[in-house]
């Protein structure tokens, strides 16, 4: 009968209280490691938005400013790149593949992108992951879409639908391309990047939709196209919103960076993806640290609960502590059983955290990825983890010191006899 | 720390003692009690019995005067010596609720050993779990049924069989009682006392033995009243 069996022992005998405060350790356990699980989870999941692509190119402006209009459908493009500068880029020897760009239309709230099938060919997120067809194929005709799973499972659309795209971004727009119907070709399967929330056309289809607009109205009746003779006419557009390079090798990208901003026909920017995302983190970044702040509390509110509970416990317990004091027990005999019974409960709850995390984890797996595009891996305990774990557990020590400070205060006092 | 066999088992000369912010409890100018005598000590409760035991295990210091238990001064003791003098050398039993409740009976009585490595050490044979079992048939408690029960289950006079064989394992040089046979009826008391007595006298322990009920004293060599050593008047 060691210390920490007879620090067990009593604890089983207040077990109702002891699992009380195990359980309310364990839930904010829980917490902060789930908080944190899918803050690494967020944060790979951003960085993982696009990746095999080398070089974004638009306009110059700002490079967060250029990612989010490029990458995540956000804001809007200052100026456009002309045809011209494009195709000299694309041409360049060292350039393997481009995917143009091109923004300024929407449907019902999603950005509608104009681009090529080489975007379907070259375009890659989460690490190597390409885009997948859940049905359909890329557009074969001028007036073909293809649509993310999130407009798809939000507005109720299947194969073959029609669809008219708004002039404009606005949510609700009444300058309508109504003219030139589009036909659902293909609905992609879920990213978890703003792919699910773009409707796809071409770029000749951009231009047919605009082809009778001037300075963003639509012409007047007598100077319309209709969609039919739209498509004898040259579809190459005068510009595109933004183009992703792929270089055909890696060591050729910051040359190439440096050319294009060099670059004197034009005001153009290259920037590298993985950087401006990086970049991009560290602003929203402040969001999933003060949730874990948040959480870091709930884990300290938990400690306390267990510091409340052990000091609690201390006034029913002067007897036992009586007696051991009578045995001989010294003051490091109390120190250590106090001290052990926090050790206990606070290793119990953290295991019993990590247990449902993880068992929430594996539940809602299916759910977050269906659901959110959000691919967590559970995966081991990570090294960071594992540290604050162990904080966690030598806090509830320290803590625990408290109570057996007043322990052993409380002996000495009540002598061999307590008045109870 | 072993004790000096030849020295007087308790020596107590110009004892003074108060609670904090009270008056004085105790003011005894002379106590001895020899090594394997058998003493009562009466005296009405609040007279300051508890006190006095609580001098003589070093659990409190004495504002003056000196203590030797078993020849040991225990006044230069650090507490933490004091705990482990005590817990090598006297053995308690209290009025009640003696034992742990969430510890089995053997358990215990073994208990003691885990802080003092002496007692251990003095257990003839070095089987601690056999001598607890002797221990607790000798004083009653023989039956298997009995050991395996929790110990909130058993009788009262049960429970203080538990414990004066937990007092008794390893052969402390002083057994203190305090008011042990007040929850028992007539019959019981002596009973209890006598297998007490018998089990001191064979390993040879001093019994200091306190009650406010003299019925009990004709059974010991000598009965002390504590309103005749104790200056202080209540």
């Amino acid at each position: 009968m060691n210390t920490l069996s007879l620090a067990w022992r009593s604890l089983r005998n207040r077990r109702s209280t002891a699992l009380l405060t195990i359980s309310a350790i364990a839930i904010s356990v829980a917490l902060l490691l789930g908080v944190e699980k899918m803050r690494t989870a967020a944060r790979e999941g951003f960085a993982n938005t696009v990746s095999g692509v080398d070089l974004i190119v638009g306009a110059r402006s700002g490079q967060l400013n250029l990612l989010l209009y490029s990458v995540f459908r956000v804001g809007d493009a200052t100026a456009n790149v002309s045809w011209d500068s494009y195709q000299k880029i694309a041409r360049h020897p060292d350039v393997a593949w481009t995917i143009p760009i091109s923004l300024g239309d929407s449907h019902r709230g999603f950005r509608v992108m104009g681009t090529n099938d080489s975007y379907f060919e070259h375009y890659r997120y989460a690490g190597d992951r390409r885009m997948n067809f859940t049905v359909g194929e890329p557009f074969d005709d001028l007036y073909d879409a293809v649509i993310g799973a999130d407009v798809a499972r939000q507005l109720g659309y299947q194969l073959g639908d029609p669809i008219v795209i708004a002039h404009g971004v606005g949510n609700v727009s009444f300058a309508k391309h109504d003219d030139k119907p589009f036909r659902i070709a293909g609905i992609l399967a879920k990213t978890g990047t703003p792919i699910d929330r773009t409707v796809h056309v071409s770029l000749e289809a951009i231009t047919a939709i605009h082809l009778d607009w001037q300075s963003g109205a639509r012409a007047l009746p007598g100077a319309q196209v209709s969609a039919d003779e739209a498509r004898g006419q040259d579809l190459t557009p005068e510009s595109i919103t933004a183009f992703m390079v792929g270089m055909e090798s890696k060591v050729m990208t910051f040359t190439m960076q440096r050319a294009i901003n060099d670059y004197r026909q034009e005001a153009l920017m290259a920037i590298i993806p993985g950087v401006a995302l990086s970049q991009l983190w560290n602003l929203v970044g402040i969001a999933d640290t003060a949730l874990m702040i948040v959480a870091a509390f709930v884990v300290l509110a938990g400690l306390l609960g267990m510091l409340t509970a052990i000091l609690t416990s201390l006034n029913e317990r002067r007897r036992e502590m009586a007696i051991l004091r009578s045995l001989g027990a010294r003051p490091k005999h109390i120190f250590t059983l106090l001290i052990t019974e926090a050790g206990i409960l606070a290793s119990a709850g953290v295991a019993a955290g990590v247990a449902l995390t993880y068992g929430l984890l594996l539940a809602a797996q299916p759910l977050l990825e269906r659901r959110f595009g959000i691919f967590l891996q559970p995966g081991g305990l990570t090294g960071y983890d594992a540290l604050i774990l162990s904080a966690i557990i030598v806090a509830a020590l320290l803590m625990g010191a408290y109570p057996a400070w007043r322990a052993y205060r409380h002996t000495l006092s009540d002598g061999l006899t307590i008045r109870v | 720390m072993q004790a000096d066999l030849d020295k007087p088992a308790i020596e107590a000369r110009d004892l003074r003692y108060a609670w904090p912010d009270k008056p004085l409890t105790i003011d005894i100018p002379q106590l001895d009690i020899a090594r394997g005598e058998r003493v009562f000590l009466k005296g009405p409760s609040g007279s300051g019995k508890s006190t006095l035991l609580g001098l003589l295990g070093g659990v409190l210091t004495p504002q003056s005067g000196s203590v030797r238990v078993l020849g040991t001064d225990l006044a230069p003791l650090s507490g933490a010596a004091r705990d482990r003098f005590r817990g090598d050398n006297i053995g308690f039993i209290f009025q009640m609720f003696n034992l742990l409740p969430y510890l089995g009976v053997l358990e215990n009585v073994l208990l003691p050993l885990q802080f003092s490595a002496a007692r251990a050490a003095r257990i003839a044979g070095g089987d601690p779990s056999s001598e607890a079992r002797r221990l607790l048939a000798a004083i009653g408690l023989g039956s298997d049924d009995l050991l395996q029960r929790p110990v909130t289950e058993l009788s009262i006079g049960q429970q203080q069989r538990v414990a004066a064989a937990r007092a008794l394992l390893g052969s402390p040089g002083i057994i203190v009682a305090d008011e042990p046979t007040s929850a028992l009826d007539h019959d019981a008391r002596e009973n209890f006392l006598s297998l007490l007595m018998s089990e001191c006298r064979s390993q040879g322990s001093t019994l200091l033995f306190v009650s406010h009920d003299t019925s009990l004293g004709y059974l010991f060599d000598r009965t002390l009243s504590l309103s005749d050593i104790n200056q202080v008047r209540s």
